[in-house]
């Protein structure tokens, strides 16, 4: 994708995070491109295991202690932020510039403290606001912005049911009014109709504050509902970067053609098929490319890394059957 | 349910309702849950059948009733023509022999410090298969119809060396292991990947088909249903509400519910990032105080004040083979577009 410099917001090149395990090292985010322009939405699908959790935790820096590797250059605005200390990136980046929900969100809220003091916490620590009484204005144009009673702030988070609680958790990270915000699985716990509402939600914030989300999510089904581009990964590799419109509909890496054979459909008829074998291991990846173990149009060129190559209509792919 | 009195009916279930009391302080209660509250239905003999409602239904409790876990407080379940509430210990060891439980969260269902082979012989120890040879015989012969094979090597694995297909794949082995004639399949797949999903469902639909096992398919998931039973139902705030075949209900739905239920599905389609979807307010019912009437009517965009908040719906036939539990069906009405 071409995106003209004044519209570009992220731009990531050759991320790496390794971790150290007992048995080597683990490539669980392995040389990832990605760019986002001002006020778009990304999907990034993939497997469980397939490194699109750790992504997030390298965007964001939040590491835990075994890492091995953690390079590349991911530029936000103007900023390389990787060339930030851990200090002034947790003052000047994370939760301010770039917003997250967790993966069950709903357990990420502290049960103890009331949801108002908690989001009153995060917007005076980073400077959002100077007093509690501003902090509390902000967080309830948040709760309104998310549809949520605003005197649900003198709540604890177990008074609230799962979707208010997942509502809660996106309304403290747009209270920052972030940049960007990164949902990892915003919906994988929840009920039918809640994803539905969740995604509306989305939706609606999107058009009315221009922001831009990374949806992080195994469900490609839901993650069509705010897609305006498409990424897969596969064993730590992003293989397919593509438009949402396209993708969709006829995606071109092999991986994703047979994982959108998967997907069960309700309101059309369709044989499904499911993939064959298992993701390789992280520790030890396949030379060449990774998937050649369980792909139906393998050929003599696989045993090679393919690059990332880009297709006559502006997408990519990482496959030697488009080089 | 024509066909089932063709096979033979294996389950009945009458009026089933398991309520569980809140706490008591002394004489007083505080109030019940009533989880699952007044369910009927019939399943033949080698049938496939699944139900879909969102968590807080009642749905899990259905099945921990069916499987004599949960007492019932009220109806009959009858297994085979008996009445399972008057199983004595033994008889109650030989209906759970009968019946194969599939746990949603297959890692939480497996002891961790028993290795593959123990998990599958145990369950035929406890039930008097002493034959070594034959134990090791149907354990060949179970992981080798789930497809975890090459079989010497699951063997000897404990649960956490498999991946979570596999280790569905053995709950499957496991429940399928003492030949059940029902097996309760509890959200089976939504722990797992989309691109094993399909395969666990066909395994399951394979096992149905070839050994003809009863099913009761539980899921919150109405798109994977399709793929698996001929029939469905729809349970709302500890009642079924709707009943028809998997067809008949994606295409024709007739309780308000299941129209927002579908509604609010994705299939994978850019289109959908275009439009909103439109999704009834509220929550789920308090299964402590459910609301009088139709328990749907506070969401319902149909709702009949003085109809719909007074009396229960009983189920109407807005077609044929499809019953729902609305009144809007009350003089054979057509069904409100959706």
């Amino acid at each position: 994708m071409n995106v003209g410099d004044a519209d570009r917001l992220l731009e990531v090149r050759d991320l790496r995070l390794y971790y150290r395990t007992t048995k080597g090292v683990l490539q669980a985010v392995d040389r990832v491109d990605l760019d986002l322009p001002r006020d778009r939405s990304i999907v990034v699908v993939g497997e469980s295991g397939c490194g699109k959790s750790s992504l997030s935790k390298a965007l964001l820096r939040l590491l835990p202690r075994n890492v091995a590797a953690y390079d590349g250059v991911v530029q936000l605005g103007d900023d390389d932020v990787m060339k930030l200390s851990d200090e002034r990136y947790r003052k000047e980046v994370r939760w301010v510039r770039m917003g997250f929900v967790p993966q069950a969100a709903m357990n990420t809220l502290n049960p103890v403290i009331r949801i108002g003091e908690q989001i009153y916490e995060a917007l005076i620590l980073h400077r959002r606001a100077r007093t509690k009484a501003e902090a509390d204005d902000k967080a309830r144009e948040g709760f309104k912005m998310v549809g949520l009673p605003t005197d649900f702030l003198d709540r604890y988070s177990f008074e609230l049911s799962g979707g208010m609680r997942q509502r809660a958790a996106i309304a403290m990270a747009l209270v920052m009014e972030p940049d960007l915000v990164i949902l990892d699985e915003p919906t994988s716990a929840l009920d039918v109709l809640t994803q539905a509402n969740v995604m509306n939600l989305l939706k609606r914030v999107k058009a009315e504050i221009k922001t831009s989300f990374i949806l992080i999510t195994h469900d490609i089904a839901t993650s069509s509902e705010i897609a305006d581009d498409a990424a897969v990964m596969y064993a730590g590799e992003m293989v397919e970067w593509s438009d949402a419109g396209r993708f969709y509909l006829e995606p071109l890496h092999p991986y994703s053609q047979m994982l959108m054979a998967s997907v069960p459909t309700l309101h059309e008829d369709r044989e499904l098929s499911f993939i064959p074998g298992q993701p390789p291991s992280l520790i030890n990846p396949p030379t060449g490319c990774r998937f050649k173990d369980r792909c139906p149009a393998r050929f003599a060129k696989c045993d090679e890394p393919p690059p990332m190559f880009d297709t006559a209509d502006g997408r990519k792919v990482r496959c030697w059957l488009h080089g | 349910m024509a066909d089932a009195s063709v096979n033979g009916t294996l389950l009945d279930v009458r009026g089933l309702r398991t309520h569980f009391e809140l706490r008591r302080f002394g004489f007083f209660k505080v109030g019940t849950v009533r989880a699952v509250d007044g369910i009927s239905f019939q399943l033949g003999q080698g049938e496939a059948v699944a139900v879909v409602g969102e968590s807080g239904c009642g749905k899990s409790t259905l099945v921990k009733t069916l499987l004599g876990i949960h007492p019932p407080t009220e109806g009959e379940i009858r297994f085979n023509g008996r009445d399972i509430s008057k199983f004595d210990a033994a008889t109650l060891k030989w209906y759970r022999s009968q019946i194969g439980y599939v746990q949603q969260d297959p890692y939480g269902a497996l002891p961790p410090f028993m290795q593959a082979q123990r998990i599958l012989e145990e369950p035929m120890i406890v039930n008097g298969v002493r034959d070594r040879a034959e134990r090791m015989e149907r354990i060949n012969t179970a992981l080798t119809e789930v497809k975890l094979t090459p079989v010497g090597d699951i063997l000897q694995k404990f649960p956490h060396m498999l991946s979570g297909g596999q280790q569905q794949r053995l709950v499957i082995a496991r429940a399928m292991i003492l030949n059940p004639k029902l097996i309760l399949a509890d959200e089976p797949v939504s722990m797992l990947d989309a691109s094993v999903r399909v395969e666990i469902l066909q395994i399951l639909r394979k096992l149905q088909e070839t050994h003809g096992i009863g099913v009761i398919y539980i899921t919150h998931d109405l798109s994977t249903v399709r793929y698996f039973s001929e029939r469905i139902f729809v349970m709302y705030g500890g009642k079924l509400i709707e009943h028809a075949g998997v067809r008949d209900l994606v295409h024709h739905p007739s309780h308000p519910y299941t129209q927002a239920l579908l509604e609010a599905i994705s299939d994978p389609d850019p289109v959908n990032a275009t439009h909103m979807k439109k999704v009834p307010a509220g929550e789920p019912p308090s299964l402590v105080n459910p609301p009088p009437g139709c328990r749907y009517h506070p969401r319902c965009p149909h709702h009949m004040p003085g109809i719909c908040d007074v009396e229960d719906p009983p189920h109407f036939l807005p077609r044929p083979d499809h019953w729902t539990a609305c009144f809007l069906y009350r003089d054979g009405a057509e069904a409100p577009p959706p």
